[in-house]
């Protein structure tokens, strides 16, 4: 899957934003505590109540989740201490790099927004959860160089083998309080009982670092960029058969178009189809490429920004093979704790398969079209809906109906 | 009372809609779902209940 696999390169902003994440001083590298203070970073707040603040803004999670970030900050501010603040830098979609692009530029702003959020919620207790080696380093390297940490809050480093399930929030509790990096159902959800029972506010990095940047600046600044439901800037990571795979700041609302054109430096092949969410929303045909990059526009297409990695096959890509392989990463990321994990991405991987090598039963597009609508929401973690969107989205979006496709 | 399914635990006996399979279903694998958001009606309330006793792997959560 070289095409869906591609190296990270390159990084940058959308030429139509003042980057606020993807700065040009950290292009080169990992900003040192002396460069991040001179942007600001650690700098006083525009406002005595973050949270407010985030709800004026419109923040939205980007794990993937895309909840209103104040919302879950207040529930766990309103939860009966001491409370806990995990920051989810573990980033286990196939696809993404912009958590990792950060951690490892921008060790400081994120943890600015670490401090800021523990103090937001009142947390006694701050883990930064991590899985990736370089943004280990990066981290460890950025807290050292701290003269202090703020009074009353114990800081440490939880650090993980990567896999997608272990970024699940549930999962990144348990592993910290020694279990394994493994999802447990819900309820109850961490925001009620996290790391060591306590009340947790489990917030992904890019968050913790919007939350920083509007802590200092203001929801009004923050909203400059983007539309309404989905203000300001995000970080996408684009690849597969476009010129410059990277990570990107872009304003929410611009078509998926115009962003591998203005950042990616355009396709490197005719696109066939483009993989969303890094792989969790599934496949969108390339008649969408005028589908705008924002929360609304895309579940409205039947898709997810998910953590906002995009990647496209073109070339020698056969979207159906592909799918297929992306349905293969799902059963085989299976923490195997659900039973209906184990054999829906297990069906859905040898559907796809057996669509592709040419050998499906008639049955087969009707069982992805009916897993595809029957399975989310069945296992503990996200999992099995990320395989659900892939079946439904391959029947919708994809030629399937080829002589080749289906064995009467 | 509303009812829930843990999908970790549940193993495919079916034993919670041979109790009560007004608020049970099973997929095509044999796990079980509730039906709807998990409300049960009251006149199936006793059913409910046993078939939460029944469930082999304890796999079945209910909220009065």
């Amino acid at each position: 899957m070289s095409a869906v696999l591609a190296p990270v390169l390159a990084a940058g902003g959308h030429p139509a934003i003042v980057p606020r994440l993807v700065v040009p001083e950290a292009l080169a590298g990992q900003l040192t505590l002396d460069e991040e203070r001179e942007l600001g970073t650690y700098g006083p707040a525009c406002s005595d109540d973050l949270i407010a603040e985030l709800e004026l803004a419109g923040l939205r999670g980007r794990g993937g989740g895309a909840f209103p970030a104040h919302r879950k900050w207040r529930a766990v501010a309103a939860a009966p201490g001491p409370r806990v603040v995990v920051a989810n830098g573990e980033e286990g979609e196939p696809a993404s790099a912009k958590d990792q692009w950060l951690l490892v530029h921008r060790p400081h702003l994120v943890l600015d927004g670490v401090f800021r959020a523990a103090a937001a919620v009142g947390a006694a207790r701050a883990v930064i959860y991590l899985a990736h080696p370089a943004t280990v380093e990066a981290v460890e390297a950025a807290i050292a160089e701290l003269p202090s940490t703020p009074r009353g809050l114990r800081l440490d480093l939880h650090v993980v083998e990567p896999s997608y399930v272990a970024g699940e929030e549930t999962a990144a509790c348990r592993a910290i309080d020694g279990g394994p990096a493994l999802p447990v159902a819900k309820p109850p959800r961490p925001f009620e009982q996290g790391v060591g029972g306590r009340p947790t506010l489990v917030a992904n990095v890019e968050t913790l670092a919007h939350a920083a940047w509007i802590g200092r600046h203001g929801a009004a600044a923050y909203r400059v960029y983007g539309n309404e439901r989905s203000p300001g800037t995000t970080l996408v990571t684009l690849g597969g058969a476009c010129r410059r795979p990277g990570v990107y700041e872009v304003p929410f609302g611009e078509t998926f178009g115009d962003l591998f054109a203005a950042v990616a430096g355009g396709f490197s092949a005719p696109p066939a189809a483009l993989v969303m969410g890094g792989w969790f929303g599934g496949l969108l045909a390339t008649a969408r490429l005028g589908v705008a990059c924002c929360y609304d526009a895309v579940r409205d297409a039947g898709s997810g920004l998910g953590c906002g990695a995009v990647t496209v096959l073109g070339g020698d890509a056969e979207p159906l093979a592909e799918a297929a392989e992306i349905a293969a990463w799902f059963a085989e990321q299976s923490a195997r704790q659900c039973g209906v994990c184990i054999r829906g991405t297990a069906a859905i991987r040898d559907t796809l398969a057996s669509l592709a090598a040419g050998t499906a039963p008639p049955s087969a597009v009707d069982d992805l079209r009916r897993w595809g609508a029957t399975l989310p929401g069945r296992g503990a973690c996200g999992l099995l809906d990320g395989a659900a969107a892939l079946a439904r989205t391959a029947v919708r979006e994809l030629d399937t109906s080829s002589e080749k496709g289906v064995t009467e | 009372m509303k009812v829930r399914v843990d999908p970790s635990k549940c193993a495919a006996y079916g034993a919670c809609h041979d109790a009560c399979p007004s608020v049970f279903e099973l997929d095509e694998w044999g796990y079980a779902q509730v039906v709807g958001d998990g409300t049960v009606p009251a006149e199936h309330e006793t059913a409910a209940r046993a078939a939460v006793a029944q469930c082999p792997e304890n796999a079945i959560a209910m909220d009065e």
